[in-house]
């Protein structure tokens, strides 16, 4: 039953991932396409000759992307149905569909959202090469500390509503979660490498698409899977009166 | 009719939780099936390679830029 669950996740992480890949041509690809006409312009400035094409702009920003994004909405499907086969039936009274609403959401923040504020995501032309393998292993330190502690606050605010009402455990568990995640921000070094000259209002829009991005995917996903739990629930999914 | 038509929907009984030892084998392997995918489009010939070469790289680089992991 559960491996049901992780089909139907996979599944509708594809359907996620053409959806993002929609937004993110439309919304990601122009400042994309602006950042690397930047660093053209950067690298002939310093002289450099222009690096060989491996893959032709043409396929990175249409089969190379929606490659990536469906990988990835599958991935992430994956996840979203392994926490909410968990999540379901232990959050309160919460039905099949409200389950996954909560789920996706509280996944947008703890993937994307939380994550992007201390490591926002940068186009190309913006990183130094050289700091390549640090940047990414903080990124997903980043990544899993938010994972962890969400994982831990969850079950903290399940144990207090045992004694206090659903409502203040709830935001209990927030607020102890907002209060980690601003620690563990400041602990974790900043990373900063935008060079001079990269218009500001590019880097807000790609950073703003990206975050999108993340919401077209978390969103698909609760949207989808809690409507086809509320029409073709599984036996773990129909509600006991 | 009945009074429980009468109450909202959202409301109208609780799930049964899964118990977590019929979750368990299912989450590690979904975990690692999401893990593989995650890294080839978020790592792969960046910061490791298990392939030679940038091709992977290189196909995906626009997704891995725009779903905000570190690239070059
Ligand atoms: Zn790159």
């Amino acid at each position: 039953m559960v491996g049901n669950l992780l089909i139907r996740g996979m599944i509708v992480g594809v359907l996620a991932g053409l959806l993002a890949f929609v937004f993110a041509y439309v919304f990601g690809e122009p400042w994309v396409d602006w950042a690397i006409g930047f660093e053209g312009k950067m690298d002939a400035m310093k002289g450099m000759a222009e690096e060989p094409e491996l893959v032709s702009r043409g396929v990175q920003s249409t089969f190379g992307l929606l490659t990536g994004v469906i990988v990835m909405g599958a991935a992430l499907g994956g996840i979203f149905s392994i926490a909410y086969a968990f999540a379901l039936g232990r959050l309160g009274r919460l039905s099949a569909p409200g389950t996954a609403v909560v789920v996706a959401v509280a996944c947008f923040v703890t993937f994307v959202l939380v994550p992007q504020i201390k490591f926002p995501a940068n186009p190309p032309s913006i990183g130094n090469p050289d700091t390549i393998v640090a940047r990414t292993g903080l990124y997903f330190t980043m990544l899993g500390t938010s994972v962890l502690i969400a994982i831990l606050c969850t079950m903290l605010a399940r144990s207090w509503s045992q004694r206090h009402s659903a409502w203040l455990s709830t935001l209990m568990g927030i607020a102890l979660y907002a209060v980690l995640m601003g620690i563990a921000m400041k602990a974790l070094p900043t990373v900063d490498e935008v060079p001079d000259g990269f218009a500001a209002n590019a880097l807000w829009h790609f950073r703003l698409a990206s975050i999108g991005i993340g919401a077209v995917i978390w969103g698909t996903l609760g949207i989808a899977f809690g409507y086809i739990a509320e029409r073709y629930p599984l036996a773990v999914e129909s509600t006991a009166h | 009719m009945s009074t429980t038509s009468l109450t909202p929907k959202l409301n109208s009984g609780s799930v049964q939780a899964i118990p977590l030892g019929a979750i368990a084998p299912w989450a590690i392997f979904g975990l690692l099936l999401a893990i593989v995918g995650i890294y080839f489009v978020g790592a792969e010939q960046g910061a490791t390679a298990l392939f030679k070469g940038m091709y992977v790289h290189e196909f995906v680089h626009d997704a891995r830029h725009l779903l905000g992991f570190p690239c070059h």
